[in-house]
């Protein structure tokens, strides 16, 4: 069977499990193309006018997939720990996607639910195995295989590598010294790595000489520990990494500035940008910047105050110098 | 200690009636108005939903008038109201007021700590005393939500317009003084008694119009530009999916409404199979139960950028095509205007009534061939 995964949203998350688990069972997965204009002008087109520009883009890549494929994996990511959720839309993709006024292929949509314990999100993997053999032991063994390449992926980021198409396309790891000029860049995965959505933000970035640390490099650890300082925790597990790499940044002061990539209409980030932001008020010698983007974003406008940042960072940095 | 506590429809009688019981002094925000509005987008999150943003302006202003404690309710997610609390306490100390926030989360392990969490009010009472106090209040709360319930009703037939929501209003006066159970059956008599007193025309057939959507805005008049006494008074029978006692009553048998969520969550299922936070899910399912109700339309009603209405919201183009009931998505910010609505809500009236017609006339039709 040839299986669509669309490259966004999760993807960012979890492609070398979904995609090692299918393929160890012998099922083709087929990649939507990297996010371009077409895909956009698609997902507007098809996705209700209110929803967050990433969705808009995941409507996009799988409306590519319309007469391609045999079946469309959209996995409803409920929880990925006890007591949080993810976003909402993550747990009403699947029903949207087949809403769609389209002839389109079926949806997979296997419900992972830590919430609810390890039993039952071991459940949905075997009940997604049986759709493709009912060999328990081809199960296992693309169980354990799919996870091991998602705990590698997460090794790799926390070495240095951006993202996972930059480790499947063989670059080099970013080597790390003190004296070196970082940038933090703070999102959501498939806002900050999709090159159409960020506008290539990173690759500017890296044009430039900066260093680019993400979220996605901090520890599960240190995370924890930074969140705990919330009064109350936060039940957005992706939210949670965003804000405590923001707190760990802002308390060490590993980075030299900050830039918070934030998508307009998103529900969670709208609520932890306040906290974020009150906290950079409280360690103002790390620069935040907060870019708020959606589909009408304009590059001109990313480019300026891009170059206006970093040549504030500059200045600073000159400053602590001398 | 002078208490305060955001607006939503009628939970300022539920929580002034709480704090005579307690002897507690409350301070009730002023009316929700353009400059609660103005102050809430002043100091809120940008583009954070529309209800956290007229909290915080409800609070600012009762804090003017010299409220020092703040009543607020949190929540377990996913959607954004259950962390509005903490993010209401940055910005309000940011502004630099002085107050002690008490944030009710809901009862999770037992009734013991969701009591508990009114002692502030009451350190003199024991935990059972408080409980007994709190379950009067619901009661009333519940009662005046059946009123309520009656009130949409007989608007629909009212031959002079405006008389039931006169009538209404001295329903709610009935309620101030009546505590114990038995006052507020009487009351609850004497209100029903006066809602029948109302000159009705029974020969109309009304519109059947349901209400569903994100509670805040379905709860509170003055966000949703009154839309029930809108329709009401043009002779549409208005159906509400939520009543503020049902929404807060933790055991999801919704009493006024008369639907439990379970049934409700079943009716959804064929369109959105799981929950997806807030009343998403909710949502779809009533529709779907106003569709077999033989409901003529439905309004929906939610902040800009909330996200699981959005959700449902995504879901209508199949329900409509499925189903073929109309609905009328109302987006509401900060920036929504009155009269947009009403011309909105105008041209979907016409709709309906065009469509009862043909519906008619095929029936005739049928008939005579």
């Amino acid at each position: 069977m040839r299986i669509g995964i669309p490259r966004a949203l999760l993807y960012y998350k979890y492609f070398p499990l979904w995609s090692t688990f299918l393929t160890e069972l012998g099922q083709d997965v087929v990649l939507s193309d990297v996010t371009n204009r077409d895909t956009i002008k698609c997902g507007v087109e098809q996705a209700d006018n209110d929803v967050c520009v990433p969705v808009k883009v995941f409507y996009g890549h799988v409306l590519e997939f319309k007469n391609k494929v045999d079946a469309i994996l959209i996995p409803r990511v409920v929880s990925t720990e006890e007591k949080t959720y993810t976003c909402p839309k993550f747990m009403g993709l699947p029903d949207m996607i087949e809403a769609l006024e389209q002839d389109m292929p079926p949806v997979i949509s296997p419900s992972f639910n830590l919430r609810l314990g390890f039993r039952e999100y071991y459940g949905a993997f075997r009940e997604l195995s049986r759709k493709f053999s009912d060999s328990s032991f081809k199960f296992l063994k693309a169980y354990s295989r799919a996870h091991q390449a998602l705990n590698k992926h997460h090794h790799q980021l926390l070495k240095g590598f951006v993202s996972y198409e930059q480790v499947s396309s063989g670059s080099q790891a970013q080597k790390f010294e003190a004296s070196d000029y970082k940038i933090g860049v703070l999102g959501h995965p498939y806002n900050i790595y999709d090159p159409f959505i960020s506008m290539n933000l990173i690759e500017r970035l890296k044009r430039k000489g900066i260093k680019v640390v993400t979220n996605e490099m901090v520890s599960p650890k240190v995370v924890r520990r930074e969140e705990a300082s919330l009064p109350k925790t936060l039940f957005w597990s992706y939210e949670k990494e965003i804000i405590g790499t923001a707190f760990n940044w802002l308390r060490t002061r590993k980075v030299d500035g900050i830039i918070y990539v934030l998508s307009f209409a998103c529900g969670p980030d709208s609520l932890i940008q306040v906290l974020i932001e009150q906290e950079g008020k409280m360690n103002e010698d790390i620069p935040i910047m907060s870019l708020v983007i959606d589909e009408h974003s304009a590059e001109t406008g990313l480019v300026t105050r891009l170059e206006a940042f970093i040549d504030m960072l500059t200045r600073r940095k000159k400053a602590s110098l001398n | 200690m002078k208490v305060t506590f955001p607006l939503m429809g009628t939970i300022e009688l539920l929580i002034t009636d709480l704090c005579r019981r307690l002897d507690v002094e409350a301070v009730p925000p002023p009316p929700i108005s353009t400059k609660t509005v103005r102050l809430g987008v002043q100091y809120g999150p940008e583009f954070a939903c529309l209800p956290l943003k007229i909290t915080i302006g409800n609070f600012i202003e009762a804090m003017e008038n010299g409220a020092d404690t703040l009543i607020m309710a949190g929540g377990t997610g996913p959607c954004r109201f259950g962390y509005y609390a903490e993010v209401q306490k940055k910005i309000l100390k940011d502004l630099g007021h002085k107050f002690e926030m008490i944030i009710v989360e809901p009862p999770l392990s037992s009734i013991r700590d969701f009591v508990g969490q009114f002692k502030f009010m009451a350190p003199h009472k024991s935990t059972w005393e408080l409980w007994e106090i709190i379950r009067a209040c619901y009661y009333k709360g519940k009662t005046l939500d059946e009123v309520q319930k009656k009130v949409l009703e007989v608007r629909a037939y009212e031959k002079n317009i405006g008389e039931t929501s006169k009538a209404y209003k001295k329903c709610q006066r009935l309620f101030e003084n009546a505590f114990t159970s038995s006052q507020i059956d009487s009351a609850k008599k004497d209100s029903f008694t006066l809602l029948d007193q109302v000159a009705k025309d029974e020969t109309r057939s009304p519109l059947k119009v349901g209400i569903v959507g994100e509670f805040y805005v379905v709860l509170e008049p003055f966000i949703n530009f009154d839309i029930e006494e809108f329709l009401g008074t043009r002779g549409i029978y208005v159906h509400r999916s939520v009543y503020l006692t049902d929404w807060i009553g933790p055991s999801g048998e919704n009493p006024v409404l008369g639907l439990s969520d379970k049934e409700v969550a079943k009716a959804a299922q064929p369109y959105l199979s799981h929950f997806v936070g807030g009343e998403g899910q909710a949502t779809v399912g009533h529709i779907v139960k106003f569709v077999e109700e033989g409901f003529d339309g439905v309004i929906h009603l939610f902040p800009f950028t909330c996200m699981p209405e959005t959700i449902a919201k995504s879901i209508f183009p199949k329900i409509t095509k499925d189903l073929g009931i109309p609905i009328l998505s109302l987006v509401i910010d900060e920036q929504t205007g009155k009269a947009g609505v009403v011309t909105r809500l105008e041209a979907f009236i016409d709709l309906l009534y065009s469509k009862r017609k043909q519906k008619m006339n095929s029936r005739v039709m049928s008939h005579s061939s």
